[in-house]
């Protein structure tokens, strides 16, 4: 899923300073799911902006509202007939859902009122660790199921580099280094000669370095 | 100081937004009594409670209402003496505390529109 944090609630108070009357907008997505951005964040964070804002003695009007997502053209639509009676929409949606919003409601500010993290897994409750990097070239099934690209900082493909010790990379004591994690799963699965066989160089060019992404199915147009 | 008294099958049904919205509703404090740890009858209901008043306080601390407005007490169902010591030990400290600042915004609010309408 892809993960966020809540801004701190001095930053979303400066944002909404020049508004009266705005809409606070969640997403029953991925937000909901890590506890940023459902449909309870939505209330708690509307009421803490109305406490705050009626004790410093200018009341804020907010309609909250939670989509099923913020990403796809169909939930946004139901906004339509309102959201101009607004001065602008805080969305706890995805820095995706919230840019997606921004596109189609040309004349209404949009403000972040979280900072989106990374595709991510819930590794306990409240705790969330990356994953994957969508580099558009997936290699997971010659690395044992570890992304080279994102468990390793360095995004090394051939091995690790000189920082990993005792399988610990050297950027921090609690990161363990990724190439020590692939190499010890391939070794389990009884995979090894899988190392020989990635690809000399990658590609970046499906990745980010490539520019702004699309996909585009045929089949499904 | 008036309380008023809101029944729930058990804490774990109280959520933040709940707590919040007393406060928007007036409210000066909020106290949440529930079972004793580890005699919660829907397992850790009362956990998660505490949990939520915690995060609450934290929330009434950034936007300084000050975190000492939610509280949680524990007791069992057949201590009313406990019950009438820990409300009375609650409403002294939100006397202490005075009104939320929204209460004050506006109890100013009102004394502004009366003295307008004595005005005209
Ligand atoms: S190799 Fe690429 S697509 Fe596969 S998990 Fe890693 S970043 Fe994601």
């Amino acid at each position: 899923m892809i993960t966020g944090t809540p801004k701190p609630i001095e930053e979303i108070l400066e944002m909404i300073e020049p508004y009266e009357k705005i809409i606070v907008a969640g997403c029953f997505g991925c937000v909901t799911v890590c506890r940023v951005g459902g449909e309870k964040e939505v209330q708690v964070l509307a009421s803490t902006l109305r406490l705050a804002r009626e004790a410093g003695g200018r009341p804020l009007e907010i309609r909250e509202v939670c989509l099923e997502r913020q990403c796809d053209p169909e939930y946004l639509d139901p906004m339509r007939p309102y959201v101009e009676d607004y001065q602008a929409v805080l969305s706890i949606a995805c820095g995706a859902g919230i840019q997606f919003m921004a596109e189609k409601f040309a004349r209404t500010p949009l403000l972040p009122g979280i900072n989106t993290g990374f595709l991510g897994v819930t590794e306990r409750q409240g705790e969330w660790a990356e994953r994957c990097q969508g580099c558009g070239d997936c290699v997971l099934h010659l690395t044992g199921g570890i992304c080279p690209v994102t468990r390793c900082a360095k995004s090394l493909f051939h091995g690790p580099c000189g920082g990993s010790v005792g399988g610990i990379c050297e950027v921090s004591r609690d990161v363990p280094c990724g190439w020590q994690l692939i190499i010890d799963r391939l070794k389990a699965l009884d995979q090894l000669e899988n190392y020989g066989k990635l690809k000399p160089y990658k590609g970046w060019s499906s990745a980010r370095d490539g520019g702004p992404r699309r996909i585009i199915r045929e089949d499904m147009i | 100081m008036s309380i008023s008294i809101v029944l729930l099958p058990c804490t774990g049904r109280i959520e933040e937004a709940v707590l919040l919205r007393a406060f928007e509703k007036g409210a000066d404090g909020v106290m949440v009594i529930g079972c004793l740890e580890g005699d919660c009858h829907y397992v850790n209901g009362n956990i998660r409670a505490r949990a939520r008043v915690g995060r609450v306080a934290g929330i009434l601390e950034t936007i300084g209402f000050g975190p000492e407005r939610v509280r949680m007490y524990n007791l069992s169902a057949g201590e009313g003496a406990a019950f009438a010591r820990f409300t009375g030990e609650f409403v002294d400290q939100v006397q202490t505390l005075g009104p939320s600042p929204i209460n004050l915004a506006r109890g100013q609010q009102n004394q502004e529109s009366t003295e307008e309408v004595a005005a005209t």
